[in-house]
């Protein structure tokens, strides 16, 4: 009876049902755990937690006064603790660890440390606690003492925060100022001068001899480059002297009192004073600054603007490369091709291209295009800067071809799937009217198929923008000097090395000094990544879709 | 009662061959012959598919090939404009011509015999364009962009087409949002809009329902005027209704070519009769 009902209930097909359902649901929790777990990490990161104070009773140690954020808790079993030489109290079986974050790393040695609860006094939250973001060495956090002009006390106790916040403002417009006269106004000088010397040695190349007009002319502009510099220089002194001016004098919690120039500090807050609003008002500052900061101290600290503008840029610079060439590669397969055993030879190794091991590709990358194309392109056409190469090394361009190189496959294979979709009877109206193969393809079958190309892209750029391995060949640096696009002639640098996400987390989790502050970052930029990827995604897509509109009525 | 006092033998499946007799008995003798088809053999490969066909295709009139699937009439068809180039196992033998040239000469220009040589398929075929745009095609393929000479030749053509007066308002719709008959007319306009000589329709209203098929014969009536037609259909009434001549082809053979009239009535042949009476095929 029993028997019956279950072969009946196989034939039924209802287990296929929970079957496939099932495998639906696992893979799809699987995604949302994995864009939760990136997303509830990296967000928590920029909310800026209450500074807990504590005494911390270990024993056989002094007492010590403790203050930070709490970033972590784990809790461990009774045996473990024992090895680590806490003994807890009978019965019971697991104690809590906690992970707190000090601060001040360059008079503590380091900003993290492990503290068990059992030991733990009790905790508070003083709303004067101030936690300093600084430019280097971390976080700061401790007490405010007084602000300090020129060595003299300006203002004391209550007094101070206020003041410090009107001075801070202060010295960080100072401190935009000087980043832009070093990077912009000195970068264009940098420019003119190394343009000089390269005309200067292409004079010497030509066989001009020195004394001539040229090189009076370059000699003038050269006097004029500098004179340039010298204002700068004293412009710049006087601000670095105007930045230098104030301190802030604050207590550690030993005791210790220490003062820290305001030229180092990002900003100062008290999260425990802050409201909810407030806090949230911060946590989005200071995501936006990630976003559009330049990194600092390693990469560890500061924005990851660079990174997502590198690789923006490249998938864009390697679409643009990729899709004319697949779609010239499809149609003449598909097309004019004769179909025969070497069209399906070809066929099968285009497909196996896609199989490839991408660091195959970034050896090949580095090994033809920088090496053998850039090289040569040094040699023809610049001469003038050589040993120095322009082009003979990673950069922008290099990366994007051999990312074109890896993801044209894809290309192929749907667009002529998209072509072979054209039914025969749309190509036999055109030929009819007198059109020729080539008009055929032109005004009929290629719009048609466009949706195809796009769906081909789409997977490019989805394939392209996660990939690292090659990248690391032919053009990805830890920190790039400057952006591919800037306003100097000719606007894009493709020679220009480049940052880039998935490197960059690579780069901060894996060979960073200081693991504990850089894990959250890696969790934010990999969900930057993400992001990244589904907005280019999306962007195909719905172009696709636009396309797909205008012929979606042919294909029935 | 009257069918039997009528001037013919009626044959089977009710055609009313008096109702269709539209003026003077035709004769092939007195025509302007426009295509003419001599000693013409076709292979697909190994295989033949028409054998030693010899007729000539009357200017400025009808002709209707009948026959059973798979009897080579839609591949004959498919000859006069080359459509049969596409297939590259086709292989062609014997003399076909148009205007007294011969067409498959090496010094004749594909694209340009086919703008002569106009061509409707089975299945309405539009392409994803808007209505202006299908019937544009043609033109603009031949490098007319001319605003205003596009607008006439459209007008005209779909007038032609006979249907201007239900598309006059939406020229600029997508042609897919057409009905079947009216991609199938809209086709025919892009088909005359370059103004062929002949126009050659493969089984043009198989895909369409009775409305819309009436509508199509009556415009093939209207347009012999001006082209030369040749149509291939499965349907016997519409060969009597439309055609002038018809030819009956069996196995790749063409076994008898006449005056529809005559055809229909009095075949020569004991194959034509069997088929046209509905015995086989």
């Amino acid at each position: 009876m029993s028997n019956q009902s279950l072969s009946s209930w196989f034939k039924s097909g209802t287990p296929w049902v929970w079957l496939n359902a099932g495998a639906v649901s696992i893979s799809l929790v699987m995604v949302i755990g994995l864009l939760g777990l990136i997303a509830v990490r990296g967000l928590s990161h920029f909310w800026p937690a209450d500074i807990v104070v504590l005494n911390y009773n270990e024993p056989g140690v002094e007492t010590v006064q403790l203050l930070g954020e709490i970033i972590d808790k784990e809790t461990v079993s009774a045996l473990r603790l024992k090895s680590a030489g806490v003994i807890l109290p009978e019965g019971q079986s697991s104690g809590q660890r906690f992970l707190l974050k000090i601060g001040n790393r360059d008079y503590f040695g380091l900003d993290f440390r492990w503290i068990n609860g059992q030991w733990m006094g009790e905790e508070s939250r003083p709303e004067k606690v101030v936690a300093v973001e600084r430019r280097e060495w971390g976080h700061f956090y401790g007490y405010l003492g007084a602000v300090k002009e020129a060595g003299a006390i300006v203002a004391k106790d209550d007094a101070a925060w206020d003041e410090l916040q009107i001075r801070l403002a202060r010295a960080n417009s100072l401190v935009d100022q000087i980043k832009m006269i070093e990077k912009k106004d000195v970068g264009e000088i940098n420019h003119g001068i190394e343009s000089l010397r390269l005309e200067a040695r292409q004079l010497a190349l030509d066989g001009i001899k020195k004394g001539s007009l040229q090189h009076q002319e370059m000699a003038q502009s050269r006097r004029g480059w500098d004179e340039q510099y010298k204002v700068l220089q004293t412009q710049l002194e006087a601000l670095y002297i105007a930045l230098s001016r104030d301190q802030m004098l604050m207590t550690m919690s030993d005791g210790r009192e220490v003062e820290i120039p305001l030229s180092k500090v990002v900003h100062a807050y008290r999260p425990n004073a802050m409201s909810t609003l407030e806090k949230l008002a911060f946590y989005f500052h200071e995501v936006w600054k990630f976003v559009s900061g330049d990194p600092r101290e390693a990469n560890t600290e500061g924005g990851i603007f660079p990174a997502i503008f590198g690789t923006v840029m490249m998938v864009m610079i390697m679409a643009v490369l990729v899709t004319p060439f697949g779609v010239v590669a499809a149609v003449y397969l598909k097309e004019y091709a004769t179909q025969g055993p070497l069209t399906r030879l070809i066929r099968i190794a285009v497909n196996n291209l896609a199989g490839v091991p991408s660091i195959v590709y970034g050896v090949f990358g580095l090994g033809f295009f920088v090496y053998f194309l850039g090289g040569n392109i040094d040699e023809l056409f610049f001469q003038a800067s050589l040993p120095a190469p322009t082009f003979g090394t990673p950069g922008l361009l290099w990366a994007s071809l051999t990312l074109a190189i890896l993801t044209v496959p894809v290309v192929i294979v749907a667009t002529e799937e998209g072509l072979s979709r054209i039914p025969r009877n749309i190509r036999e109206g055109s030929l009819a009217l007198g059109a020729t193969k080539a008009e055929t393809l032109w005004r009929t079958v290629l719009p048609m198929a466009a949706p195809a190309m796009m769906t081909g892209l789409i997977l490019a750029v989805a394939r392209a923008a996660g990939e690292v391995a090659p990248l690391m060949m032919v053009g990805v640096v830890k920190l790039a000097p400057a952006l591919a696009v800037d306003t100097m002639a000719p606007y894009l640098h493709l020679d220009r090395q480049f940052m880039h996400l998935g490197f960059h987390i690579y780069d901060v989790g894996f060979q960073s000094p200081n693991v504990e502050a850089a894990r959250p970052l890696v969790y934010a930029t990999a969900l930057l990544l993400v992001i990244i990827i589904i907005v280019l995604n999306i962007t195909a897509i719905s172009i696709r879709n636009r396309l797909r509109e205008n012929s979606k009525a042919s294909e029935n | 009662m009257e069918a039997t006092n009528s001037k013919y033998t009626t044959p089977a499946r009710g055609i009313d061959i008096e109702s269709l007799h539209r003026g003077p008995k035709l004769d092939m003798a007195t025509e302007t012959t426009c295509l003419e088809v001599n000693n013409f053999n076709l292979f697909y490969g190994n295989k033949q598919a028409l054998f030693d066909i010899n007729m000539k295709i009357a200017k400025n009139r009808v002709t209707a090939f009948i026959g059973p699937s798979g009897c080579g009439k839609s591949t004959l068809l498919r000859c006069f404009n080359r459509m049969n180039d596409l297939i590259d196992s086709v292989q062609l033998d014997g003399q076909m011509l148009l205007d007294g040239e011969d067409l498959n000469k090496p010094s004749v220009n594909v694209a340009d015999l086919r703008r002569q040589v106009g061509m409707v398929f089975q299945k309405p075929n539009p392409f994803p364009k808007s209505i202006y745009e299908n019937v544009a095609y043609g033109l603009r393929l031949q490098g007319v962009s001319d605003r205003s000479t596009l607008d006439k030749v459209i007008e005209k053509s779909l007038k032609g087409a006979a249907l201007w007066d239900e598309v006059k308002d939406r020229l600029h719709d997508l042609a897919m949002g057409l009905s079947g008959g009216q991609q199938q007319r809209l086709v025919i306009a892009r088909a005359i809009a370059i103004e062929p000589e002949v126009l050659l329709l493969d089984e043009p209203a198989s895909a369409l329902d009775p409305l819309s098929t009436l509508k199509i014969e009556e415009l093939i009536y209207e347009l012999k005027d001006k082209y030369t037609i040749v149509i291939v259909t499965h349907n016997m009434q519409q060969a009597a209704r439309v055609s002038d001549y018809t030819a009956f082809m069996y196995m790749g053979e063409l076994i008898e070519f006449g005056a529809t009239d005559e055809l229909f009535t009095n075949p020569a042949k004991k194959q034509t009769e069997d088929y046209i009476t509905g015995r086989y095929g």
